[in-house]
């Protein structure tokens, strides 16, 4: 599962930039995630302050 | 609620395609997620002063400084100094972005244009299969907007573009992880935008200095995405800074993804223009996006309003638009991603020779390619690959 640390995210948007299946939609300052992730990780290795991980 | 052209995202970008659209005739709507426009800013908020004021009338507030140019570090410390007329789109002034984007925006407002914040373009709407409209959610209640023409200006997380079928999302190598903090500091030069270049600074990227006045300054790096980690720009930056600003004091941070992927196949499809990050229009060596996207927003604004004359919003009724982009801004882009996956591979022993032979130069009135020239002579070895670039 993407987790997102609220406390560190800072709604940057560069992740949704780069999801693939369009899964991450910024709202304002809050990151949504959708059933759409799959889990790749690629949003992970982007965010600037390390705020998303993917946890098994 | 109908009109006759949507803008989604309200940028740079978004506000001269409004703007440009509103003069031309149009009845124009603009929406914009966020509750302020150009707040968070996601930008070290350098420009050429040629370009911008060839654009906009500028008001004093929306620039923070005025640099006299641009000074290159290579790793071993070795620096070379560039005049502002002669460094290119991102040196000249340092701005102010949340004034200068609500400044922007208000000009669209003035010309005509509708514009509605904390409202949220959620997808297209279609009617026999064609776009007629954009579903948005506005202050937490849904709103449906009718008009045949979109342009899509979300900028980096955009999604005008993959709703209608253009595929833009970014791959890791076409898009920079960027990192910022704004710091007061005795030793900032406030001549100067400085730019800091190895791979212990910025993998794939560089580190920079934009001067903001009263010892005030953006100071960030980019990396590419490619050779990122989870949280690494900010680490980098908070490395960076104790080497090279130790008594720095942030009173200010941004992080930002900003692409570099060089032009795409197609910024337009039937009853969409895509403008600024949303159709990766930055430079992909620079970073800068500001003026391409407010170039590009105005050119789109002003074929709007010839397709919605002609009632031809069909992708081919929007053809000058992408011959127009890619003429005026296109081939730069291109060209400077050329540039880019030639920088991206250089080690740091590359980079102190490239400067250090441009160090030994007068190179104070030279223009890029005349810099580029004299790189040349120098190292032909190392820059053969980019010959037909140079010379
Ligand atoms: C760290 C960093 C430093 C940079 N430094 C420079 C620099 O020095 N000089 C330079 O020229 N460029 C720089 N850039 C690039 C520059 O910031 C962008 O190229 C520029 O902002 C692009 O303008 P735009 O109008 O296309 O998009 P943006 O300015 O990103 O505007 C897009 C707008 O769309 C809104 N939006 C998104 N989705 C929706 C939706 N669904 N509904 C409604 N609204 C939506 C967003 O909230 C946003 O306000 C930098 C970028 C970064 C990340
Ligand atoms: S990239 Fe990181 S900081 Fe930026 S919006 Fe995504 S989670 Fe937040
Ligand atoms: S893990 Fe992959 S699919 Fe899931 S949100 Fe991140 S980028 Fe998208």
């Amino acid at each position: 599962m993407l987790t997102v640390n609220r406390y560190k995210c800072c709604y940057c948007g560069a992740c949704v930039g780069v999801c693939p299946t369009c899964a991450l939609e910024l709202v304002e300052t809050w990151l949504e995630v959708s059933a759409e992730c799959k889990e790749c990780g690629l949003c992970t290795k982007i965010c600037p302050v390390g705020a998303l991980e993917v946890n098994a | 609620m109908k009109c006759d052209l949507i803008v989604v995202g309200g940028g740079p970008g978004g506000s001269m395609a409004a703007k440009a659209a509103s003069e031309a005739g149009l009845k124009v709507v603009m929406l914009e997620k966020r509750q302020e426009i150009g707040d968070p800013v996601r930008c070290a908020e350098g420009v050429s002063k040629r370009t911008l004021n060839r654009l906009v009338k500028l008001e004093p507030e929306w620039i923070a400084s005025e640099v006299k140019g641009a000074r290159l570090y290579a790793p071993d410390g070795t620096s070379i100094v560039m005049s502002e007329d002669k460094s290119g789109g991102e040196v000249g002034y340092v701005l102010e972005r949340k004034v200068f984007d609500r400044g922007l925006a208000m000009l669209a407002a003035q010309a005509g244009a509708t514009v509605l914040v904390k409202t949220r373009a959620l997808g297209l709407l279609r009617k026999n299969g064609a776009i007629s409209g954009v579903s948005a959610m506005r202050i937490g209640e849904p709103l449906e907007i009718e008009a045949p023409l979109i342009i899509g200006a979300d900028g980096v997380e955009s999604k005008v573009g993959r709703w209608a079928g253009i595929d833009t999302a970014l791959k890791l190598q076409d898009i920079e992880s960027c990192a910022q903090f704004l710091v007061h500091d005795a030793s900032i030069d406030e001549e100067y935008t400085e730019f800091f270049l190895g791979n212990n600074i910025a993998p794939s990227g560089y580190a920079w200095s934009f001067p903001k006045g009263e010892k005030l300054a953006n100071i960030g790096l980019g990396i590419q995405g490619s050779r990122s980690k989870p949280g690494e720009a900010v680490r980098l930056l908070h490395k960076f800074m104790k080497a090279r600003f130790p008594n720095g004091r942030v009173v200010e941070m941004v992080v930002g993804g900003d692409p570099c992927s060089g032009p795409i196949e197609s910024a337009t499809t039937d009853g969409v223009m895509l403008v600024g990050d949303a159709a990766h229009q930055t430079d992909p060596l620079t970073g800068g996006g500001i003026l391409n996207a407010m170039q590009a927003g105005v050119m789109a604004g002003e074929v709007a309003a010839k397709a919605i004359s002609a009632g031809d919003m069909s992708r081919r009724g929007l053809v000058e638009y992408e011959t127009r982009w890619r003429e005026k801004i296109g081939k730069t882009i291109a060209r400077s991603f050329q540039f880019k996956e030639f920088f991206v591979k250089l080690n740091d022993n590359d980079m102190n020779q490239l400067l250090g032979s441009l160090a030994k130069e007068d190179i104070s009135k030279m223009d890029l390619a005349g810099m580029l020239r004299v790189l040349f002579r120098f190292n032909p070895k190392l820059l053969w690959s980019l010959k037909s670039l140079i010379i």
